[in-house]
């Protein structure tokens, strides 16, 4: 019988993610692999809705455009006013999905798996921020995009939903899976200029955005 | 390249969302009940002013949402944002 | 020893770090803080350049960006880079320049020759002489002109460098560091704004730097050190030095290119990037662009050593030049007055004064009296004498009475002020005529930015910080900060961010457009406007009267073209090339408009300016291609299995931004070859193709198949669960605009499919309609397009391959007819199985989440080994379904196609409303000469027509006649070789084509018209028997 193994957009690339992270004066970048996505639609303002997610996910959905809720592990990101993102560890998919569905059976919802249908890159260190600033039009000074801020942007020409999930910062960019080659790509080029010795301006455009 | 302030995320740039054309053409109750001529206006003919003008917007990179906006075709100066079944706010003299 | 020409101890320069350079195969020698500019002139190198059309000897003419004349090529090879301004470039060890327009050297130059001509190559007359004989044009006069116009040379080699990219928001952006701009930065930088100031200069300071100046004590430019140190100490304030601002978009947008390494000369500092592209979004913006000087026309004034006064300032204060030994200046206003005495503080060598004015401001004339400079009031210039060099002028009163000649080795002009208003125009911002200025001042701007110091005629220094200040004070009262705090500057901390329902009420306020200075402008110039000596004179004088130096427009052009007709200032400039050079006309355009009114017999204002266009100074094609360069030039998408097909000698097709297989030959096969052998395995045995680009919608709720209903042309309410349908769907105006299959998952859950290059135009679709028309649906759509990775197996082995796959799943066609799905395992991966085709022949669509794409794709391979399994493009893919007459969106349709026209009425229903249903009864998608889709068979069976080709009806129309309109029937969509056919076929859509059938029709192309006969679009198997298999 044919391998089940599972293959992540990036599973060739920790090596030279570990090479950027290795020459970049902290700046790091890696795949999480397989995080498990799940896709919930429903109306915020009932207080069912509110109630039956609450009740599996152990927070609340944000209500807050552009924020996300819970635990850096397990949280809900804010897509739309009637559309989430939840979060959770590799392996959580089918059990939070069943949860989902039972919990919120009878009303007008939707839960839908979508964890393979994009990847998670996460970068971080004090030149994340100007990384990202080389090509997405978001303003990420601290004072602007710190946790618990999420946006859905674009990064150069891929659509990215970013979210900043410490204060260090580290930055999550969820991708869709055919564009995290050309995300990945895009991000250790950018990040050239953070090797050590080099980046002339580096550390006072970091400070500026600190 | 514009700001265009989203009712749910807020300020963003131009490139996150496409535009949607001429707002308040609604699409009629029954269709089949106009003339031929009542149709095409629906279909094809559009406001073309130099000044203000209504439109929708979708900020499609973003939360996906539509909404209108007032936007003067000369200076691109946006003097209104309101969501879709909101009423348009009154004119500026 | 830096030059013969350095003042002893003047200029910010350090003479303890000498630097060699190479000028014209020339060695010479300047210092760190040199220009290349004010190294040359340093050395007594005036002469630098060649006219463009007529070759005459040229010098620096300023100190700035404004430069017309001082054009080189700047080092070779790679690092190249053409029509660089000397008076910009900062010198570094080893530098390399050569001047351009001139063969084959700056003092001998053979297009010289155009100068005995120059009596016919007056405005227009490249225009006028070139335009005929017709055919003479490609042949001789464009590469004859090509040879001897353009400028410098292009590099040949790909450009070694990295260029780079940065956003960046800000509450104040400030442009220009001189006086205003940094007494308004610091101001607002203070109040713990988010503040970016940024000047092209190496070091902020602008005039501080280039005139003798005091500021509370302290020497300015000891000043300006001390405010750039102290905002470059807070981190709420960026400054950006060697950056020009160069577009002024909307809503304060703004773009600015920073050159980072140029003066540490080519690949010195290697992984940095060499210029860097910044995009600004600023709440407001202050304007402290500062102020161009402006000539006055006399005859020859366009010999080397002839300068404007700030210029010359600027060389002897900033650089420790002297421009020669002997100067006289020319002015006609106080500013240009004051630089040539602050000239002759630094560099003692101005001799005389030319004032056109009766009187010059009581004080200044003291000072020239004390520093020994004679002055003539009510005197002009007639003309400048010289060859390579100016070597003395004729001066006449303002009555024309000649009044001598003079010796000098340099002149030093000053016709008035031209405030930098380019970028306040850009945004855009009115401009009026000062006619107490004779210049154009901003007026009222459109969007919320202020103007400072000279841009806003405040030129005493004094005049210039306060300005400063004064629009620091506006912009702070507009971002409401007195006292409250500003949203962009208070943290915007977790938890006032959770509570956001965003928009900062500041920016409300701070959208609102800059408001003038209040108060009138004050007068610091006493100018008397003079533009040109000639005109005041009201005679001709000799010698050649410059206006464009870069473009080699005189007076008389500007004159010619009013004479010819030309009215509108945008025209004559066009047709003069007044402005049009490199230097967009910084020191022209006015001088030039003002010529035009007055041969026009009108006032300036009644003329107008031309419009001030982005970039307001050149931008490499590097820095704004950025890292957008190589791979990185657009997202190449790839599925889960593209490391397979490339492993296994995949040719690509570029879909969208797709990477797709296209065919996949074996050693020795061409293309023709490949599809040949994927063709017969898919007719014969078994093919298998990646089809995960395909968009995938996930439709749930309780009105999930109402939605449908209307957004597809075909009735869905009753299709089962576990079924699937083909789907058209619509605009309002009938056309088509996308197809697929959809399946009913559950009674409130769909899966639609769209073609790959629509996924997400048809979500944006849906949603539009959900949110906008129908928000009372209960509908949501999600995209799960990469959420699963599609194997489509093919052919009639295909049941036997997945068979093996899934021994559990019953395949028979009575258990799994055509047009459902099942779910089970296939290959040990949870599946979900579609029996749909897309050939014509039985065919399994296998579906997994993509994370395992490629073990099924591996899996299906391995299986069908067995059964003749071949992997096969989309080539092949495009074969096998127009043999089936099976339409692609975009391919046979263009937004003026209906269902009708394609044959697919029977997708249509008749009973129940859909969008665009209300269009089949329009007239025109009634008409029945329609374009509609037909099948072509080539009477040469190896004729592949082209697609996009035009069809006629009869051989005779292939020839077209303008006089009996359009001879087109139609056109062709699709075409092919099928080697099941044997021969070539195609798709197209004619007028009428469905009655046409049987019928010759002849394909148009320059060999001659083919014939090709009129039939069905199926070419295969009409009857359908192969769908559930031959076996
Ligand atoms: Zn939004």
């Amino acid at each position: 019988m044919a391998s089940t193994e599972r293959a992540s957009p990036l599973a060739a690339w920790p090596a030279r993610f570990a090479a950027a992270s290795a020459s970049a004066t902290d700046f790091t970048i890696r795949e999480l692999p397989f995080t498990t996505q799940i896709n919930v639609r429903g109306n915020a303002a009932d207080a069912a809705f509110a109630a039956a997610t609450q009740a599996v996910l152990g927070h609340g959905l944000p209500a807050a455009a552009n924020t996300w809720a819970g635990t850096a592990e397990r949280a809900a990101l804010w897509l739309g006013p009637d559309e989430w993102l939840v979060v959770a560890p590799d392996g959580m998919n089918e059990s939070i999905v069943a949860a989902l569905r039972n919990s919120l059976d009878g009303q007008h919802a939707a839960v839908t798996d979508v964890s393979a249908n994009r990847t998670v890159i996460e970068i971080a260190g004090s030149h994340a921020r100007a990384v990202l600033g080389k090509g997405c039009p978001l303003d990420l000074h601290a004072r602007a995009f710190s946790p618990p801020q999420t946006a859905q942007s674009l990064l150069a020409k891929a659509q990215i939903l970013l979210q900043c999930a410490d204060i260090r910062p580290a930055f999550r960019l969820y991708v869709r899976i055919s564009f995290a080659p050309y995300v990945a790509e895009w991000l250790i080029d950018a990040a050239t200029e953070f090797a050590a010795s080099r980046g002339l301006d580096a550390q006072r455009i970091a400070a500026r955005l600190a | 390249m514009l700001r265009i302030g989203c009712p749910w995320c807020g300020e963003r740039e131009e490139i996150e969302f496409s535009y949607g054309g001429q707002a308040h053409l609604a699409y009629p109750q029954d269709p089949h009940a106009l003339t031929d001529e009542q149709w095409a206006q629906y279909l094809f003919m559009r406001d073309n002013p130099k000044g203000l003008l209504r439109e929708r917007w979708v900020h499609s990179h973003g939360c996906r949402r539509w909404f209108n906006v007032e936007r003067h075709t000369v200076t691109h100066e946006i003097t209104a944002i309101y969501k879709p079944g909101e009423p348009p706010p009154a004119r500026r003299a | 020893m830096s030059g013969a020409f350095r003042i002893p101890g003047a200029g910010h320069i350090d003479r303890a770090q000498p630097l060699a350079f190479r000028f014209n195969s020339k060695s010479l020698q300047g210092c760190a803080g040199d220009t290349l500019a004010s190294a040359l002139l340093a050395n007594g190198v005036h002469l630098v350049a060649r006219s463009f059309k007529y070759h005459r000897p040229r010098g620096m003419f300023t100190a700035g960006n404004e430069e017309p004349n001082a054009i080189v090529q700047l080092e070779r090879g790679p690092h190249t880079e053409p029509n660089l301004r000397a008076t910009e470039i900062e010198l570094y060890a080893g530098l390399v320049a050569a001047s351009v327009n001139c063969f084959p050297s700056v003092d001998f130059d053979l297009g010289v020759l155009n100068r005995l001509a120059s009596a016919i190559l007056v405005a227009g007359f490249y225009n006028k002489t070139f335009m005929w004989p017709k055919s003479f044009w490609k042949k001789f006069y464009e590469p004859v002109l090509r040879n001897a116009s353009g400028l410098g040379v292009a590099p040949d080699a790909p450009d070694p460098d990295i260029y780079d990219r940065l956003h960046w928001h800000c509450d104040v952006l400030v442009v220009g560091a001189g006086p205003a701009g940094l007494s308004a930065a610091l101001e607002v930088a203070r109040q713990g704004l988010r503040t970016v100031l940024i000047d092209e200069a190496p070091e902020p300071g602008g005039t501080l730097l280039q005139r003798p100046a005091q500021i509370g004590g302290i020497a300015g430019a000891a000043w300006a050190a001390r405010a750039a140190a102290e905002l470059d100490g807070l981190a709420n304030v960026l400054v950006l030095r060697r950056t020009s601002v160069f577009g002024y978009y909307d809503h304060n947008y703004l773009m600015a290119l920073e050159r980072r390494t140029d003066h540490l000369g080519p690949g010195r500092a290697p992984g940095i990037a060499r210029k860097r592209l910044w995009h600004f979004r600023a709440a407001r913006v202050i304007l402290a662009t500062g102020a161009h000087e402006r000539p006055i026309v006399f005859g020859n004034n366009d010999l080397p050593g002839i300068m404007l006064a700030n210029a010359a300032c600027t060389y002897a204060t900033r650089y420790g030049v002297a421009l020669g030994r002997r100067g006289v200046a020319f002015v006609n206003n106080d500013h240009g007055y004051a630089l040539a005495l602050d000239t002759q503080a630094a560099a003692g060598n101005l001799s005389l004064i030319v004032d056109a004015r009766p009187a010059a401001d009581p004080e200044l004339a003291r000072r020239a009296a004390g520093a020994g400079v004679r002055a003539l009031q009510g005197h002009v210039i007639a003309r400048a004498l010289g060859g390579k060099r100016v070597r003395g002028v004729d001066i006449r009163t303002c009555a024309g009475t000649n009044a001598g000649r003079v010796e000098c080795d340099h002149l030093l002009i000053s016709g008035g002020i031209s405030p930098a208003v380019h970028l306040f125009s850009q945004a855009p911002g009115t401009l009026r005529y000062d006619a107490r200025l004779a210049c154009f001042l901003p007026d009222r701007a459109s969007q919320a930015v202020e103007v400072a110091g000279a841009l806003n005629a405040r030129l005493q220094l004094a005049s210039a910080l306060a300005d400063g200040k004064a629009a620091a004070a506006r912009t702070l009262a507009a971002l409401g900060r007195a006292p409250a705090a500003l949203a962009t500057s208070a943290a915007l901390t977790a938890s006032s961010a959770a509570s956001a329902g965003f928009v900062p009420p500041a920016t409300v306020a701070a959208t609102a457009a800059g408001t003038p200075a209040p108060g009138p402008v004050p007068d610091e110039l006493h100018i008397e406007p003079l533009w040109s000596v000639q005109s005041l004179l009201g005679r001709k004088l000799p010698g050649k009267h410059f206006i464009d130096l870069q473009n080699d427009v005189t007076e008389s052009d500007i004159r010619l073209a009013a004479r010819e007709g030309f009215r509108s200032v945008e025209h004559a400039k066009r047709y003069t090339t007044t402005g049009m050079a490199t230097d967009q006309g910084k020191t022209s355009n006015v001088t030039g408009l003002a010529i035009l009114a007055e041969a026009l017999g009108k006032t300036i204002p009644e003329v107008g300016t031309t419009t001030f266009r982005p970039p307001f100074t050149p931008v490499t094609f590097g820095a704004l291609a950025g890292r957008d360069r190589g791979t990185l030039s657009d997202p190449v998408r790839i599925t889960p299995m593209h490391a397979w097909h490339a492993a296994n000698g995949a040719v690509f097709e570029d879909v969208g931004q797709w990477k797709r297989p296209w065919y996949f030959p074996l050693p020795g096969e061409d293309m023709q070859a490949a599809v040949a052998r994927e063709t017969r395995a898919l007719r014969t045995t078994a093919g298998v193709m990646d089809a995960t680009t395909l968009g995938k919608i996930d439709i749930r709720g309780a009105d999930a198949a109402e939605f449908l209903n209307r957004v597809y042309t075909n009735a869905w309410t009753k299709l089962a669960v576990g079924s699937c349908r083909y789907g058209l769907m619509c605009k309002p105006d009938g056309m088509m605009m996308d197809d697929g299959v959809t399946a009913r998952l559950a009674p409130d859950r769909f899966l639609m499919t769209t073609t790959t290059g629509n996924a997400a135009r048809v979500l944006d679709w849906l949603e539009e309609w959900l949110q906008t028309e129908w928000p009372g649906l209960k509908v949501y759509c999600t995209s799960v397009t990469e959420q699963w990775s599609t194997v489509a197996i093919v052919g009639p082995n295909s049941r036997k391959i997945l068979q093996a796959l899934a021994p559990d799943m019953d395949l028979s066609n009575a258990a799994f007819p055509f047009m459902t799905f099942r779910e089970g395992e296939v290959a040990g991966l949870r599946a979900r199985v579609f029996r749909i085709s897309f050939s014509g022949e039985l065919s399994y669509e296998v579906n997994v989440p993509s994370w395992h794409g490629l073990a099924l794709w591996q899996a299906v391979i391995d299986a069908g080994k067995a059964h003749g399994l071949t992997p096969y493009g989309t080539e092949t893919m495009h074969v096998a379904r127009a043999e089936k007459g099976y339409i692609i969106i975009g391919q046979e349709t263009d937004a003026t196609v209906t269902p009708q026209d394609l044959g697919l009425a029977w997708a249509v229903s008749t009973q129940k409303d859909f969008i665009g249903k209300r269009s089949f009864a329009r007239v025109d998608t009634r008409r029945t000469d329609r374009k509609q889709l037909v099948g072509l068979l080539p009477r040469d069976k190896s004729f592949v027509a082209a697609e996009g080709s035009h069809l006629v009806a009869s051989p005779a129309r292939a020839v077209f006649d303008p006089a009996s309109g359009s001879p087109s029937i139609g056109h062709i969509t699709s075409s092919y070789f099928s080697p099941n056919l044997g021969s070539g076929f195609a798709l197209a859509l004619i007028a009428n084509g469905r009655a046409l059938r049987g019928q010759t029709v002849y394909c148009v192309r320059d060999a001659g018209p083919q014939p090709m006969t009129v039939g069905d679009p199926v070419f295969f198997d009409p009857e359908g028997k192969r769908r559930d298999g031959i076996d």
